[in-house]
């Protein structure tokens, strides 16, 4: 008990004498309530974001747009919609995949698929 | 205060004193822990605020776009097309897209050209993305220069600049009149990139989709669903870049636990010795062991967690920008409309904080259930 009273002087002694216990809970509430703060600032964040979540659906129909715009480096990771499974192998034969991009974009997913 | 519950404060306090006193070590191991949990938390949300943002936007999409194929690649889809499939019991309309790309030798920068098929802008004037504004350093009544496909020069005047808030979707677009897109790349006029097809009833789509590829066999209908999957298995965990990094995760996760499972140090050992020896239960041994485990982890978990969203959401996700750019000139500049999905969270919280927690007990629990004094002399 010596050595944790020493040990809380000299790690905490510009506080008043608190046990550890107390410090480490009230941090830890401390997190959870910020924790709980950041869900309320996302739904809060989704909330106002509406109107303009709106008016980038009206773009996506006025233009007829297919996907967003995340990478330009490759017609395929620009489109991953609209492109092949294999468009990143299609240059020439044995053809390896080389914009990093590529290593984030998985091949588009058919349900219903004529060809590749 | 109840007796109990101030039985577990002492221990507590003593678990927090003992982790103290070996400050260096759990606090590097504290720092690490928190880094592995930060990279993980931040990849679950960037992937869920995109996928959300994917899901809500694109459901406007064409419901069926028509391509088609020659020689296993993308080609020009003749009009003829569009008039036989609007024929097709269903089929609402079908709309001739016009969009390709352009690659700008002066800035290295690749655009998507696109024709609207309502409110085009004026034949010489585009509407450009707040993308190749920034990247082309025009403004609205400015003029542009394209090169042709015929290496003559199109000049464009800059009718309008879309906001920074859809560069999501448009930071790299160049939208144009018809004439001018044609002139653009010498187009074939009885030619479009592909077809937007609108169908009825909704759950004909698929049907519909299968009668085009039954009737034009070098034609690739995709659904609207199908562009929505392909968001929702973006950044999909067997990615080659992300794999890496859950792996490193992971693999720097099995090295902490290895290290807590495979055995106390003598110290500790000694530790637990004495402690039964002055009359502390094996009970009281594993709770002082459960709270170490727990702090570290709860702690690290916590302050991963939050600092993830302060740089996913805050800072949009500056440490991933990298990658994310690749080799691309122009990389569009967008803030993600913050989500938070408790489900993965908790699965990140069971993947980590448990285990290491179980690793720290099981190791302590072998050394308090041998006698005191041969723990004191191992």
């Amino acid at each position: 008990m010596r050595e944790f009273n020493s040990m809380t002087k000299s790690y905490f002694k510009h506080l008043p004498a608190m046990r550890l216990s107390t410090l480490y809970i009230s941090f830890t509430i401390a997190a959870v309530v910020l924790s709980l703060l950041m869900v309320i600032h996302a739904s809060y964040r989704q909330t106002a974001a509406q109107r303009k979540i709106q008016e980038r659906a009206d773009l996506v129909a006025n233009l007829k747009l297919t996907d967003l715009c995340l990478f330009t480096e490759a017609r395929y990771t620009r489109h991953p919609a609209m492109s092949d499974s294999f468009a990143p192998f299609q240059d020439y034969p044995g053809a390896l995949e080389h914009f990093p991009s590529g290593s984030l974009v998985s091949p588009p997913m058919r349900n219903y698929a004529t060809k590749p | 205060m109840p007796q109990n519950l101030n039985r577990y404060r002492h221990i507590l306090d003593f678990a927090l004193a003992s982790l103290l006193r070996r400050r260096a070590r759990n606090f590097s191991l504290f720092a690490l822990y928190t880094l592995i949990l930060f990279l993980l938390a931040s990849l679950i949300f960037f992937v869920q605020a995109i996928k959300r943002e994917a899901s809500l936007t694109l459901v406007n999409a064409p419901e069926l776009v028509v391509q088609r194929m020659i020689a296993g690649r993308h080609d020009l889809i003749p009009l003829e097309y569009a008039k036989k499939i609007s024929e097709i019991r269903g089929v609402t309309s079908v709309v001739p897209r016009l969009w390709g790309y352009y690659y700008d030798p002066v800035f290295g920068a690749n655009y998507t050209l696109l024709v609207p098929d309502s409110d085009q802008p004026q034949p010489g004037s585009i509407i450009i993305g707040a993308g190749v504004a920034r990247n082309q350093r025009i403004k609205q009544g400015d003029l542009l220069t394209l090169q042709t496909a015929s290496k003559t020069a199109l000049l464009l005047t800059v009718q309008g600049i879309y906001p920074t808030d859809s560069e999501i979707l448009s930071s790299d677009l160049m939208v144009m009149a018809t004439d001018d897109f044609r002139t653009m790349f010498n187009f074939p006029l009885d030619k479009a990139t592909d077809l937007a097809v609108t169908v009825a009833n909704q759950r004909e789509q698929a049907t519909v989709a299968a009668k085009i590829a039954e009737t034009f066999p070098d034609t690739r209908p995709i659904l609207r669903g199908e562009m929505l999957r392909t968001y929702q298995n973006l950044f999909d965990w067997r990615g080659g870049m992300l794999v890496v990094m859950f792996g490193v995760a992971l693999l720097a996760f099995v090295i902490f636990a290895w290290d807590k499972a495979s055995g106390l140090s003598a110290d500790e050992r000694q530790e637990i010795g004495i402690l039964k020896s002055i009359g502390w239960e094996t009970s009281d041994v594993l709770l002082l062991k459960f709270w170490e485990g727990m702090v570290i982890s709860l702690t690290a978990f916590l302050c991963g967690v939050l600092l993830a969203y302060c740089h996913v959401f805050f800072f949009s996700a500056l440490l991933f920008q990298q990658a994310l750019k690749g080799w691309s000139v122009l990389y569009p500049s967008f803030t993600l409309v913050p989500t938070v999905d408790l489900y993965q969270l908790t699965i990140l919280f069971f993947l980590t904080v448990l285990p290491y927690t179980a690793a720290t007990i099981i190791p302590s629990w072998l050394a308090a259930t041998v006698p005191p004094d041969t723990a004191m002399r191992s």
